[in-house]
């Protein structure tokens, strides 16, 4: 095996174009070096991106916040201003795996590792953010809810790689909020994970949402029936009990030894329901 | 296939060795540097056994490649204790008998330091789940928390 470290962001994308066989990025490793450990991957190279300063950086644009790949979750919650306006996909960057994990482990990473299960995605997809990803033609931004494409697997063509995730400017009075079920208080995997992010207007109504469920189908999925049963409401009783029909309706889960079939349909309800009331205290918090 | 050469710093000290590409950081300070307080419970990051810092955050090194530590800051448990003085953390571990195989022993140490370092007065419940990546599989964790938090208590004293 070959281990690359290329500390540009052209350097690594030639680097990328060059290799013939095998080439997997490496950015933390909390996923990769527990694969090729057991055997499950067997790269003929690795291409460490975290020497490349851009990648290791948070930055502020247009409004928003760009996330370098290589960040770590832990430097995630360090940066307040990052916290202050993505409190849920910080959290849910946060709740993967131990201390030591949070040291290395990236959201760009978790995104790539393409799990169902993985607790930053629905993070993601709710607040809309958008990954950057490089290549020796250039560089494209493509929805980070169209990059997985099914267990393990994402869309990113050969070569490609995701450089950064984009987290957009957002309105005032805008909250968002991610929860998951595990049997245990942490250090586990997604039984079922739920992603909300809104925005009120000065009286309260919700303007504009987005819902998203994780562990519940083949990839991290958006649910824009979801979201319109909270759009025009103040998320009433009536509304949150749309919101959650419409999360267990859109489940379509497999039963496995963390859940069942049923258990994982009425828990996106449940999940949602609950995250959408924290993104909205939040929501109002910023008023 | 060619051996990577590194320097890096451990404890302090400057340090240069040839690691394969694949060869964890864990591999190369136990079996190329002779450092083997740190230990190899999982090898896959559940158990925290293997726990250094690098740069000042706490890692798995059984996570790192050896490559990796090129130019970094490494410190590993064999940096606690100065010369024949043990760390608070180390004295108040044997005190709270806050160990039996010792197995997990360097990497909650190194990683209760690493706490202890930002957050001087941690609750029980933030210790708690500041190791929760560590685990132990005979003490238990009560006396373990105990000993981090009178070790705490200790340090603030002090300074």
């Amino acid at each position: 095996m070959q281990y690359l470290a290329p500390t540009t962001l052209d350097d690594a994308v030639s680097m990328l174009a060059a290799q013939a066989g095998d080439c997997r990025v490496l950015a933390g490793g909390t996923d990769l070096l527990v694969r090729m450990r057991s055997g499950f991957a067997e790269p003929d190279a690795v291409m460490d991106i975290k020497r490349i300063g851009a990648l290791r950086e948070i930055t502020t644009e247009d409004g928003g916040f760009r996330i370098g790949a290589a960040v770590s979750g832990a430097e995630m919650a360090e940066n307040a201003a990052l916290v202050a306006a993505w409190p849920g996909v910080v959290e849910a960057a946060g709740l993967i795996g131990s201390t030591q994990i949070q040291g290395r482990a990236t959201m760009a990473g978790n995104l790539c590792n393409a799990s169902p299960a993985a607790d930053s995605v629905p993070a993601m997809v709710a607040a809309g953010a958008v990954a950057r990803l490089a290549s020796a033609a250039g560089t494209r931004d493509v929805a980070v809810e169209d990059i997985p494409a099914g267990p393990g697997k994402t869309n990113l063509k050969p070569g490609e790689f995701v450089a950064s995730i984009f987290l957009p400017a957002r309105p005032a009075r805008s909250g968002d909020a991610y929860l998951r079920f595990i049997p245990r208080t942490e250090m586990d995997i997604a039984v079922v994970g739920c992603g909300v992010s809104l925005t009120l207007d000065a009286g309260g109504t919700c303007t504009a949402a987005r819902v998203a469920l994780g562990a519940v189908a083949p990839t991290v999925i958006l649910v824009p029936e979801a979201a319109q049963a909270i759009i025009g409401t103040k998320l009433d009783d009536a509304a949150l009990d749309a919101l959650a029909a419409a999360c267990s309706a859109a489940a379509k889960p497999i039963a496995d030894k963390r859940g069942t079939v049923e258990f994982r349909t009425h828990v996106a309800g449940v999940l949602a329901r609950r995250a959408a009331t924290i993104a909205k205290t939040r929501a109002g918090e910023q008023a | 296939m060619s051996r990577i050469h590194v320097t890096t710093t451990i404890n302090g000290d400057p340090v240069e060795y040839l690691c394969d590409p694949e060869e964890t950081l864990l591999d190369v300070l136990r079996d190329r540097l002779g450092l083997t307080g740190s230990k190899e419970g999982c090898g896959t990051g559940d158990c925290g056994a293997c726990s250094v810092t690098m740069n000042g955050r706490l890692v798995c090194s059984c996570l790192v490649l050896g490559a990796e530590a090129e130019g970094a800051q490494i410190a590993t448990i064999e940096g606690m204790a100065k010369g024949e003085t043990l760390h608070p953390l180390q004295r108040k571990f044997i005190e709270h008998a806050a160990l039996q195989c010792g197995i997990c022993t360097p990497g909650i140490l190194v990683a209760a330091k690493s706490l202890l370092e930002r957050n001087p007065d941690p609750t029980e419940e933030e210790a708690r789940y500041w190791l929760a990546g560590n685990l132990c599989r005979c003490t238990g964790y009560d006396k373990i928390i105990r000993a981090v938090m009178d070790a705490a208590a200790e340090m603030r004293e002090a300074s």
